[in-house]
């Protein structure tokens, strides 16, 4: 249910130029890229080129989402979600209610499943394997993601590369998880706590490749793990990741780098279809080889007693010359 | 900083209230009291008309609350939202105040910079995670309520789920008005966890007015007392008593 005020934001004209109260930095917006329940976000131009705007009525929740965003930018190595670039508020014209916002690098790329529909189901184990070991550095440095689902992945590239979007969800360990989703949510599927601790994101992770694989979204019915597992069962790609899948369900994985080896493996295992190719093909080359060898064999034999007649001949001349005076 | 409770009143209605004080004075009432009201409008195949929608408003702003009205379907998620809202509106309000008293009469949130914005910020969070929190939830059980009630029982049970992955700690109550003898009626009375909604729920029977002013000035009541020994062991008593 949107206010009249989001309303406003949603349809601000493009080169309309935004400028900060505090910082005093200027920003032409350029076209709307989406809006969620808290704020519209833009695509802007600024001093320092193509950037994301973020505009918002709720400034406790831009505050919330940009105090995430800090935290991130000091971790080294892996870019945990966009990098900040300006915060700020907008005296809008018009507009009564107090309006914050921020700016983030614009990332292009394509989302989870757009990307997965164009390059085919097997880039989603792949995907998947990155995504932990983005996890894994978010575990360790005390948060949870939350709200994670295919809307919030972004890949770009190439090489194709998750990105984290919408840190609307992040949550301290311990804590309450803030932002959720339904359907990837441990607590609507009754197997699990809303207590933010990295085997939440994990169940995410499991959700989003079944889901992958499903044509339609799932809805929970009844009895929840027992239905996880007759879709895994129903499909050829989750059967082949059924154990890792139960064992992230489950809860059982202390760490998102457990889950990635356990994928990795299992990627690694021929697939069953594979299997049975191969297995006829050897009988194949076993009875041809067979066959080889008794022909082989055969042909030895033959060319040994060529020989060993040919030399009785030779012998037999030679005797004969010598006996003959 | 005193920590103290949260307290807040739950309203889940589909219409006017037909009988009985004005709701908006009460909520204004349960405002002075220190009781957040946030109100939830519930929609299944009907509409709310005009009059319903503003008094659902009127409640909630009387009451420093938040009020939101959707279809049953979404019923789970919005109890949460505003829920979380709500606490959030109040720590708010009540971090205002302090930074008012120690730096200057015009000084709010909005007035600070970004930077100190966000330390506030996290201090509201901390807050937000760590403080008691009493919810008493008042449902209207009038006629058209009838259909709603199953969903409404699995919002609750949800809305437990997620508070209780909190640090701090829960209360709930649960009232239906209009009640077999009188305006309203305790269904479920203050305790952490409310698994026993799922056996109370469908004892429940719909039908009559709609008492929503009498409901609230008595659930403003409940907050002062602490759960009974004696309902302790009467419980079960009390139920049997009314379907008798």
């Amino acid at each position: 249910m949107m206010n009249h005020t989001l309303k406003g934001l949603c349809n601000l004209p493009a080169g309309t130029v935004i400028t900060g109260k505090w910082h005093h930095q200027s920003y032409k917006l350029l076209k709307p890229l989406g809006h969620g329940a808290n704020g519209v976000v833009y695509l802007a131009e600024s001093a320092k080129g193509i950037v994301a705007l973020k505009l918002s009525d709720n400034s406790e929740a831009v505050t919330s989402e940009v105090n995430v965003l800090r935290r991130f930018s000091k971790v080294q190595g892996v870019a945990l979600g966009p990098s900040l670039l300006d915060v700020d508020d907008w005296t809008a014209p018009l507009m009564k209610k107090h309006i914050s916002f921020y700016v983030m690098e614009y990332i292009r790329g394509e989302d989870f499943s757009t990307f997965i529909r164009k390059h085919g189901k097997e880039w989603v184990a792949i995907l998947l394997l990155q995504l932990l070991s983005v996890l894994d550095k978010l575990h360790q440095e005390g948060w949870v993601f939350g709200d994670l689902k295919p809307e919030n992945l972004l890949i770009t590239g190439p090489p194709p590369t998750v990105r984290l979007l919408d840190v609307g969800g992040t949550t301290l360990q311990g804590r309450a998880v803030k932002e959720f989703t339904e359907l990837y949510d441990r607590g609507y599927w009754g197997l699990g706590s809303r207590k933010a601790e990295p085997s939440y994101d994990l169940f995410a992770v499991a959700i989003i490749m079944i889901q992958s694989c499903c044509p339609i979204k799932l809805e929970r019915k009844g009895d929840g793990r027992r239905q996880l597992i007759s879709i895994i069962q129903a499909d050829v790609m989750l059967r082949k990741y059924q154990t890792v899948l139960m064992k992230a369900i489950d809860g059982k994985y202390k760490r998102a780098s457990e889950m990635k080896q356990d994928l990795l493996a299992a990627i690694g295992r021929p697939d069953p279809s594979h299997s049975k190719q191969r297995a006829s093909q050897k009988t194949v080359q076993k009875s041809r080889r067979s066959k080889q060898r008794k022909r082989g064999k055969a042909r030895g034999v033959l060319e040994t007693a060529l020989i060993i007649a040919v030399l009785l001949c030779a012998y037999a001349v030679y005797v004969y010359h010598q006996v003959l005076p | 900083m005193s920590r103290g409770t949260l307290r807040q009143i739950l309203l889940i209605t589909d219409g006017c209230s037909n009988h009985g004080e004005d709701p908006i004075a009460m909520a204004a009432l349960a405002k002075e009291q220190g009781i957040t009201v946030n109100v939830i409008g519930v929609l299944d195949q009907d509409t709310i008309d005009e009059s319903g929608l503003r008094e659902i408003e009127g409640i909630a702003l009387s009451g420093g609350g938040i009020s939101q009205v959707v279809y049953a379907k979404q019923l789970s998620q919005t109890v949460q939202m505003v829920t979380r809202k709500a606490m959030t509106q109040t720590l708010q309000g009540v971090v205002n105040k302090e930074l008012k008293q120690i730096l200057g009469s015009d000084v709010s949130l909005e007035n600070l910079p970004p930077e100190k914005r966000g330390e506030v910020m996290e201090v509201v969070d901390e807050l937000g995670e760590t403080v008691e929190l009493e919810v008493l939830i008042l449902i209207d059980t009038s006629g058209s309520m009838k259909t709603k009630l199953p969903t409404v029982k699995e919002a609750l049970l949800d809305l437990s789920l997620s508070l209780n992955a909190r640090i701090g700690d829960n209360r709930f109550a649960v009232f239906v008005f209009p009640g077999k003898r009188g305006n309203v009626e305790k269904i479920v009375d203050w305790t952490p966890e409310i698994e026993e909604l799922s056996t109370v729920f469908p004892k429940l029977t719909s039908g009559g007015l709609t008492p929503t002013g009498p409901a609230l000035r008595e659930a403003l009541t409940y907050f002062e007392r602490k759960r009974s020994l004696r309902s302790l062991i009467r419980d079960d008593e009390s139920y049997f008593e009314g379907s008798m």
